[in-house]
């Protein structure tokens, strides 16, 4: 996925479409934002200058999937990949689930998350660089006969395990079942997510990023592409883009405060 | 003679038979009052006759149970059907079964069918996947339900409210088809077979 934070108004379309597609539901108070529920939320930064020089960028975060540490890369990785693991992959949540509730999918590369299995334990949100991951403090409050408007591809939680962003994996099954059964492939635009349909700006690109007919593809090998917390080498599949060159260090600004601490503490030596 | 002997006391016939007893009475424990009070037992709202129709139909399993272009599975058939053959006015049949049947023809009301391989709502399952792609024939995982002239009666596990055939009749899964349907039998067919075993391949 590549998110264009230029064309990106910060209206959260994408976050109302995401939670109506996957049966986020609404709870009693929705201003604690501690403890409400949105798969895909939408920052706001602002280059801390005062009027007429400010300017404010958003930033829409779903699960970033992280593929984490690669073998030969140890030392350099914060999350270094398990030699006793078949997979390459590392990603900082699925490493600490103790309860195999979240794997990482070779085959698409989407970290899973399966809350009939997960104990609530909250490591891997507490490990998630990026707070994608959200806990269920409460059942939802479904007003009567709510339910009925749920969507049937997409299994609501319940109060006590953690759900996060899956990439609108059901679409994935749906246009996967489709291709199976016209025998062709799952074509780029058969299998896009729901965010994606929704952003008015079309701020958002979603497709196979390591094949090449893909527009992501072409998208990531832009200079103006950066991800969040590179620093961390949790190796996101979710990219951003913009021509600003503020927007790009901030998102990223880990590097600086640990350059600004790493020289204080060069040059401090007492 | 060692003191470890001394302590051995001969066997009398009381104590086989309490052993012999006590291993009757836990085998029917285990494998017949438990399942008993276990599984609640439902009858399907009308009796259907799979042979009859298979007989009439020209596709075998697919005239009615078919997967549609979108590659999604319609598992249940509509009303509309069996209004394709049937008609509120002229019974093919007697007895009350059929004026019941015709009730829900005239009404174009759905048939509430209790599905006896319901499986829970977290679980994703692809009939696509299992029959266009790997070729499986419904009868391997659905048994000879084809073949009835009767529906037997739905059970379900009183606790969880899911259908019986999910756990599977046989204690240890010797029985013939339904097989049991647990995730350690999706799982043990897709390592066999290489198939991908990332949650999500089943999971929603």
């Amino acid at each position: 996925m590549v998110i264009d934070l230029d064309k990106c108004t910060g209206c959260g379309a994408c976050s109302v479409a995401c939670m109506s597609e996957n049966n986020v539901g609404v709870l009693h108070d929705e201003t604690d934002k501690i403890r409400s529920i949105t798969w895909l939320r939408v920052y706001q930064i602002d280059n801390g200058k005062s009027f007429p020089d400010t300017e404010v960028a958003f930033i829409p975060r779903p699960c970033m999937h992280c593929q984490g540490g690669k073998a030969g890369t140890p030392g350099q990785a914060f999350f270094q990949e398990d030699p006793l693991l078949d997979s390459e992959a590392h990603p900082p949540c699925v490493s600490v689930c103790p309860a195999t509730a979240t794997d990482y999918d070779e085959e698409t590369g989407i970290v899973s998350q399966i809350p009939t299995r997960c104990i609530g334990c909250r490591y891997c949100v507490a490990a998630c660089p990026y707070h994608a991951r959200y806990f269920n403090w409460y059942d939802v409050p479904w007003p009567k006969g709510t339910p009925r408007a749920l969507s049937p591809f997409v299994s609501p939680r319940m109060r006590g395990v953690v759900e996060k962003c899956t990439f609108c994996y059901q679409r994935y099954q749906r246009a996967r079942n489709k291709a199976l059964v016209d025998g062709s492939e799952v074509g780029e635009m058969d299998y896009q997510t729901a965010c994606t349909e929704a952003c008015p700006s079309g701020a958002i690109t979603f497709g196979q990023l390591q094949n090449p007919e893909h527009k992501v593809h072409k998208l990531i090998s832009s200079e103006h592409t950066f991800r969040l917390l590179e620093k961390l080498h949790t190796d996101p599949k979710v990219y951003y883009m913009s021509k600003r060159e503020w927007v790009r260090k901030m998102a990223d600004n880990y590097v600086t405060r640990h350059k600004k601490l790493a020289q204080a503490a060069a040059g401090g030596g007492h | 003679m060692s003191s470890h002997q001394q302590g051995k006391k001969q066997r009398s016939r009381a104590d086989w038979i309490l052993l012999f007893v006590g291993l009757v009475v836990g085998s029917a424990f285990g494998f017949w009052l438990t399942p008993t009070i276990l599984y609640a037992e439902k009858a399907q709202p009308l009796q259907f006759n799979h042979k009859l129709h298979l007989e009439q139909v020209s596709d075998g399993c697919q005239s009615c149970h078919f997967l549609r272009e979108d590659g999604s599975f319609n598992g249940i058939p509509s009303i509309q059907s069996c209004q394709e053959c049937h008609e509120a006015d002229s019974p093919m049949g007697e007895g009350a079964n059929e004026a019941a049947f015709l009730k829900y023809v005239e009404a174009n009301q759905p048939i509430p069918w209790l599905v006896y391989a319901r499986q829970p709502d977290c679980v994703f399952f692809s009939h696509a996947a299992h029959t266009a792609n790997a070729g499986f024939e419904c009868a391997q995982c659905h048994g000879d339900h084809g073949e009835t002239t009767k529906l037997r009666p739905y059970e379900y596990n009183r606790i969880t409210g899911y259908s019986r055939d999910i756990w599977g009749k046989g204690p240890i899964g010797l029985s013939g088809p339904p097989h049991r349907m647990k995730m350690d039998d999706c799982a043990k067919c897709h390592s066999e077979n290489g198939v991908n075993r990332a949650c999500f391949v089943c999971h929603k």
